[in-house]
């Protein structure tokens, strides 16, 4: 598993950052993206795909969100946010031009230069789930060549509530040896693609078990995931997600975030499944 | 403990037939702990063991509270009652808090409960054993054996005693407990010296708004916001407290030395208003043995003074004075009639 | 080298101490025995066993500011306005409270480094005073704390009105060169005294009845999810209120806060205590994972007692000083879990 990652030119990791909000883009009637930069351009730290970071107005709230970005990119961050919340109502309702608080990276993200080089990859999630794996996604097609055959397993309550839709029908699908499937859970009218749930999806596509899958999406399709994989042959250690649990420190102090002896902002929030059996059932 | 003794014995044979019976299915009553005075509350099931059911001079905590939780559950509870203890009961049940058919209350007479701080406060340290011979306490310690009053260690409230008389039961099981229910009671002359219970409210209405202030700021000051008095006290039910809503501007849990924090206090005391029936379980669970029951109290009085004697909790019919509005009561500047600063 | 001094001595050698440096000690105020700023006309009480409030506010404080802004329109602006640290001198801390720091430590200290803590740790000289008197809630022998040689930067003991002073650390030399001038030396006959009474409380610890708790046996043969799934945990969480006085008075108890706070012209951010037994310390928009008191009740205790030793080989988070027993409004405390514990399901 990757080692937790500080950005270390930090005095105090309580102490944030100023960001600016440089594009808005609304993707689904809840979920929005936003660009953020440092004041004088450019991003405000570097991180780890699947680390994430405190965003917070002043007075409003403070709140861990995955970064949707690559490291890679070193112009911006990309974080997409879904309403449901005080803090997200805020944020969903602001300009571009508005600063923001930001620190950061926190969290252990996916071990993208180590358990994941060299093989083949099965990308599995539920609504705004693709979040954080979209960060894992970008950071390897950037590095194509050290991994394998990609496949990514996507789905939504509805067409409307699918984030991304543009990268996955018409860039990543078009990548050499990059699958992308789609699904929404009822029909609807003008879509053409499947419908169902994404666990059922996954045992009707009948992907072999030579894969690493990375899920990532409500708890309750996390599991019945799980289940499916353990179907087609997966092991657990071939599985790894991402738990969430209110954070507030994210440095593993405070002790919001603490599951059994693990602190989801530290040694989290990517787990590999095996490790999350041996949690107590709180989450 | 010979008296309470005997009461202990009366209390699980009683229990023990409810449950046979089928009339209740569980008990609420006080569990042995570590220590000779340490009693926690404690359900027990039918199919437990009543033996560790007990009952003594530490049993001082309201079991009133829980009920208001335990009486949503299956099944009847018997609740064991002191006289205090039943006044809180009423006043949950003019509140609709509890239904009075879930639980079937056993009023148990009142030994006056003995404070472990007082005795502490002596200078008494690692207590093994503690003995009641009549009006004496003779303490086992680790530091050889010490002797003390037993009415210079009783809680604070039960100085000023409200009165032995149950005021919501089932069934009484009093024992020889200095009880006689023939005789009309006057809450004071039956109580355990008669203290005044407004004796250290007026000296406190005596001083000079300075005085006051200082007293006050002094006291609050060791406040550590723990919460306790605001979680054991029977009238505080809210779902979500004021304190702890973050919009209501006032959930600060940062415990800073301001009058603002202080203000918790004060804000509570009005919050309980007319509610409460001064059982005195804020001051006893206060880690900083703050005397919260005062301010309390003095609420108490002048809801006395203006609308008359009233207390809270005395039965379940009676609208308090501060939720029903008469053509005679007080106006507003009834405050500077009485001098504005008192 | 240990040193000592009459007790009509002592305001000159604490008003010594304070020239240079905060001195904070067990003062008596308000009818309460709390860790205090030392000045001439304070009521000092060494004698109280134990504050009510522990030490660890010197450390973690109960609250401190992390940072102020200013938002105009669409800009904020950040103003660092942590309070200073200065050095500081505290007096009277028992072995428990003690090895409280060091449990801290381990927290607060670990990557990545909690600054505001560390810069108070470094300017703090820690002054232990052995225990003269335990009492029957004591415990923290089974936590290998010695109350009779406390471990500080100097310790202490108080034998007859004489005060005797022997420094360990560096930090301990450099503070008692600084005063020394007002010590005698100890001799023999001291030597002895204090050796005589550290037999006598030693004895008095044997005999204390929570003295045999083998915490380490009752922990040792059940695994992290077999003691997580006990069926106890009902009958043990059900008188508690989840009021946090426990979390607040514990020396080792850690949980933060942090929150913002309008002051009118700003927004200030701080940190404060928190508790794991309120109810809306996991609450998330979308639901809360320990939704019962049984469960925040089993969490203080199994992080307390198995998360904490699983991160930190073996250490407890616990030192065994007895406030939560004198103190929980309705006696729940952690021996009584630990023995509830300690019995298998199937006895």
């Amino acid at each position: 598993m990757s080692r937790t990652y500080y950005d270390n030119n930090m005095k105090e990791m309580l102490i944030p950052k100023l960001g600016i909000v440089t594009d808005i883009r609304v993707d689904t009637p809840d979920i929005k993206t936003f660009r953020v930069t440092g004041l004088d351009g450019g991003v405000c730290f570097s991180h780890i795909p699947g680390q994430c970071a405190m965003l917070s107005i002043p007075g409003v709230g403070e709140a861990m969100f995955s970064i949707a970005s690559s490291p890679t990119n070193k112009d911006y961050m990309e974080f997409s946010i879904k309403k449901c919340g005080c803090l997200t109502e805020w944020l969903h309702q602001m300009d571009v031009g508005q600063q923001i608080t930001i620190r950061g990276p926190y969290g252990n993200g996916f071990p993208v230069e180590a358990d994941l080089k060299g093989k083949n990859l099965l990308f599995i999630a539920g609504g705004i789930g693709l979040a954080p794996l979209r960060s894992v996604i970008k950071y390897i097609l950037h590095y194509r060549e050290n991994y394998g055959k990609i496949d990514i397993v996507y789905g939504a309550r509805s067409a409307d509530d699918l984030v991304y839709l543009e990268e996955l029908q018409n860039e990543w699908n078009n990548v050499e040896n990059v699958n992308v499937f789609l699904t929404i859970d009822r029909e609807q009218e003008g879509w053409t693609g499947h419908v169902g749930f994404v666990p059922n999806y996954i045992k009707e596509l009948n992907f072999d078990a030579d894969k690493t899958a990375l899920v990532c999406g409500p708890p309750i399709m996390i599991k019945l995931t799980l289940a499916a994989l353990a179907e087609l042959g997966y092991d657990k250690k071939q599985v790894f997600t991402t738990m969430e649990l209110k954070m507030k420190c994210g440095i593993g102090k405070c002790g919001r975030c603490n599951i059994g002896s693990k602190y989801v902002c530290k040694d989290g929030p990517v787990f590999r499944c095996d490790q999350l059996d041996e949690l107590p059932d709180e989450f | 403990m010979q008296r309470v003794s005997v009461l202990i014995e009366l209390i699980r044979e009683r229990a023990q037939k409810l449950l046979e019976d089928g009339i209740v299915n569980r008990v609420i009553g006080w569990k042995k702990g570590e220590f000779f005075y340490d009693r926690t509350p404690a359900v027990f099931q039918a199919s437990d063991d009543l033996s560790e059911l007990i009952y003594d001079g530490f049993c001082s905590a309201n079991l009133s509270k829980y009920l208001i939780q335990e009486n949503k559950k299956d099944g009847k509870i018997l609740a064991l009652l002191k006289p205090c203890d039943t006044y809180s009961f009423n006043q949950l049940i003019k509140e609709h808090q509890i239904n009075r058919e879930n639980v079937y209350i056993l009023g148990i007479g009142c030994p006056d409960m003995l404070d472990i701080n007082k005795i502490r406060g002596k200078g008494i340290k690692g207590i093994q054993k503690i003995e009641e011979n009549d009006d004496e306490l003779i303490i086992d310690t680790l530091y050889g054996q010490r002797k003390c009053r037993r009415e210079d260690v009783l809680l604070e409230k039960c100085l000023s005693c409200k009165g032995r008389e149950h005021v919501a039961y089932d069934e009484l099981v009093i024992g020889d407990l200095r009880n006689d229910l023939t005789i009309e009671n006057e809450a004071m002359s039956d109580s355990a010296s008669g203290k005044n219970p407004y004796e250290m409210v007026e000296k406190i209405e005596a001083m000079t708004p300075d005085e006051r202030f200082a007293f006050w700021r002094s006291e609050l000051s060791k406040c550590i916001r723990c919460n306790a008095c605001r979680n054991v006290c029977p009238a505080c039910t809210c779902i979500k407290c004021i304190f702890d809503n973050d919009r209501s501007g006032i959930a600060s849990k940062a415990n800073t030395d301001t009058f603002e924090e202080n203000m918790f206090h004060i804000i509570r005391a009005l919050h309980v208003a007319g509610r409460c029936t001064d059982c005195g379980e804020c001051s006893r669970v206060c880690p900083q043995q703050i005397p919260l029951h005062l301010l309390n109290r003095k609420v108490i009085k002048d809801i006395n003074e203006f609308y008359g004697e009233y207390q809270a909790g005395a039965d379940t019919e009676t609208v308090g004075p501060l939720i029903s509005y008469k053509q005679d009561d007080v106006e507003p500047d009834i405050i500077m009639r009485k001098g504005g600063h008192k | 080298m240990m040193f000592k001094i009459n007790k009509d001595r002592w305001p000159e050698l604490f008003s010594e101490i304070s020239r240079d440096r905060e001195l904070y000690m067990p003062i008596e105020k308000a009818g309460q025995i709390q860790f205090e700023k030392w000045n001439v006309d304070a009521k000092v009480r060494l004698d109280q066993l134990n504050t009510v409030k522990s030490p660890k506010d010197f450390f973690f404080p109960q609250s401190e500011n992390i940072v102020a802004f200013k938002t105009k329109g669409k800009n904020i602006s950040i103003f660092e306005n942590h309070d200073e640290s200065r050095p500081f001198v505290v007096f009277g801390v028992r072995g428990c409270d003690a090895a409280s720091f060091k449990i801290l430590d381990r927290v607060f200290l670990a990557e990545p480094v909690d600054t505001f803590y560390k810069t108070r740790r470094e300017n703090a000289t820690v002054i232990t005073l052995s225990c003269n008197e335990p009492e029957e809630t004591c415990f923290c022998s089974i936590f290998e704390i010695d109350p009779v040689d406390p471990a500080g930067d100097i310790e202490t003991w108080v034998i007859d009105d004489v005060l005797y002073w022997k420094s360990i650390t560096e930090k301990g030399h450099a503070l008692t060169d600084d005063i020394k001038k007002l010590f005698e030396k100890a001799d023999q006959q001291d030597e002895e005294k204090i050796y005589n009474h550290k037999e006598k409380v030693k004895d008095i610890i044997s005999k204390l009845p929570l003295q045999n708790l083998n915490i380490n046996e009752i922990f040792k043969n059940n695994s992290m999810l077999e003691i997580f799934n006990s069926s106890k945990w009902k009958e043990l969480s059900q008188p508690c209120m989840g009021c946090g006085t426990c979390t607040f008075i514990c020396p080792t108890c850690h949980c933060y806060d942090i929150r913002d706070f309008d002051t009118g012209h700003g927004i200030q951010r701080f940190r404060c205590w928190d508790s794991c037994m309120y109810s809306d310390f996991t609450r998330m928009s979308h639901g809360n994972p320990r939704s019962s008191q049984l469960e925040r009740f089993r969490q203080r205790f199994m992080h307390k007692l198995v998360y904490y030793p699983e991160n930190n080989d073996g250490a407890f988070a616990c030192v065994g000083c007895g406030r939560c027993i004198s103190r929980c409004p309705v006696s729940m405390n952690i021996v009584k879990v630990a023995k509830a514990l300690g019995v298998k399901d199937d006895e």
